[in-house]
């Protein structure tokens, strides 16, 4: 564990390199506040070279035992370093994704077939979360964008905290839009801000119709599902208007997309809805920029 | 297996804690973890008793406080307690659920020396 920083993530590496802490070049957000308001109480203990009086009975060495309030989310550490990427994000007009599915889904190729059809027309670059390997990276920048590999080791999430070190490493571009792919898992990934505009989560048809209800937080936590694979539905038993059913009670804003990412169908309203989002960005950004325009964010005003 | 992130988050903050108080030992950790909020109390205990292993915790207590989740009926339109996400609403059996609360992580206080 870093213990400067106290991130525990020693099997985490970035591109192959280990997830080194050189804390000159990357800027936390959670404070590196020491504070010495508490009292040095004197503690008793052989040798304290003084008489106790008899009525000082408590045991030698043993100082009395008392509760504090703490009242901190236990999350509040990853949350402070997600809203740091949020606000690189929003300073560069960067739209950010978060694309969460269990493994097998298709989610590196639906990756590949967006950056393909959007090349020239929007620069994309890509965090590629995944335990081991470097595979779906290579694939992404065979594909033509830029991309960096989080090799989270045992983990099985990615954190605010690997991002922010990714995003270092990855640069992106003013007005891109940046992919997050987590690692495969509908489970853990719901629960960890990364900073992105949207958890967007990929579903296939092989999975099963019921995966919402199984795993009710990823969907919840979605703003976007993709139902991937419609290609194979004539070769399954799969119900969609089940499907969709089940993503709505757990999530009834959800906004839902059939697509076929090998077979093109549906991908349309998938890259509109990315020009959508990647617009928006670009005019927050602008607003950003005009003084007074940060919310208090910066000091430009 | 998240729950092993969540522990060494919650071990972060008790050290941060008894840093600020001085304390050289936490006997007791109190959580609040809500009913919606996806955490493995079990796991969450388990994960929580290895990671605070040689640190100033080790050995401590952890109290967990539970509190119910909770979901806006559109059917009803009022508030309903429900114990899971896909859960129909209790009163009129409807699916149209938008959960309001039972989603927190807090550490809530501790007890150290």
């Amino acid at each position: 564990m870093c213990t400067t920083c106290g991130c525990g993530t020693d099997a985490v590496t970035i591109d192959g390199k280990a997830h080194a802490h050189g804390h000159g070049a990357h800027e936390h957000d959670h404070p590196h506040d020491h504070d010495h308001d508490h009292d040095h109480g004197h503690v008793h203990g052989p040798g304290c070279g003084h008489d106790h009086a008899p009525a000082h009975s408590h045991a030698a060495g043993v100082p009395a035992e008392r509760a504090v309030a703490v009242e901190r989310a236990i999350l509040a550490k990853n949350d402070a370093e997600a809203n740091h990427n949020r606000r690189l994000f929003t300073r560069k007009g960067i739209f950010a994704l978060n694309l969460v599915s269990s493994p097998g889904s298709g989610k590196t190729t639906l990756l590949c077939e967006t950056i393909r059809r959007l090349a020239g027309e929007v620069p994309i670059a890509v965090v590629e979360g995944d335990q081991q390997t470097s595979h779906d990276a290579d694939r992404i920048r065979a594909a033509g964008a830029r991309a960096v590999q989080v090799n989270t080791g045992k983990g099985c999430h990615l954190d605010a905290h690997m991002v922010g070190h990714a995003l270092e490493a990855l640069e992106p571009a003013e007005a891109s839009v940046l992919m997050i792919e987590n690692v495969g898992n509908l489970v853990c990934p719901s629960a960890f801000d990364l900073g992105e505009a949207h958890k967007v989560v990929v579903l296939s048809v092989t999975e099963g119709e019921d995966k919402p209800l199984k795993y009710p937080d990823m969907f919840a936590a979605a703003d976007l599902m993709i139902l991937n694979k419609c290609d194979l539905l004539p070769y399954l038993s799969f119900d969609v208007a089940a499907c969709l059913a089940n993503a709505r009670r757990v999530n009834p804003a959800i906004e839902i997309l059939q697509v076929s990412a090998t077979k093109g169908e549906g991908m349309d309203g998938w890259l509109d809805w990315i020009r959508e989002g990647a617009g928006e960005a670009r005019s927050r950004r602008v607003r950003a920029a005009a003084p007074g325009g940060c919310g208090g964010a910066c000091t430009c005003a | 297996m998240h729950e092993m992130s969540i522990a060494e988050s919650v071990l972060g903050i008790v050290e941060d804690t008894a840093r600020r108080e001085g304390f050289v030992r936490v006997t007791e950790v109190r959580l609040e973890i809500g009913a919606l909020a996806a955490i493995e109390i079990e796991a969450l205990r388990f994960c929580f008793e290895a990671v605070v292993h040689g640190s100033l915790a080790q050995g401590a207590r952890l109290a967990i406080d539970g509190t119910p989740g909770t979901a806006w009926c559109f059917d009803c339109s009022k508030p309903v307690e429900v114990a899971a996400r896909a859960d129909p609403c209790p009163a009129c059996g409807g699916s149209k659920l938008q959960v309001s609360g039972g989603t927190e992580m807090r550490v809530k206080d501790l007890v150290g020396a």
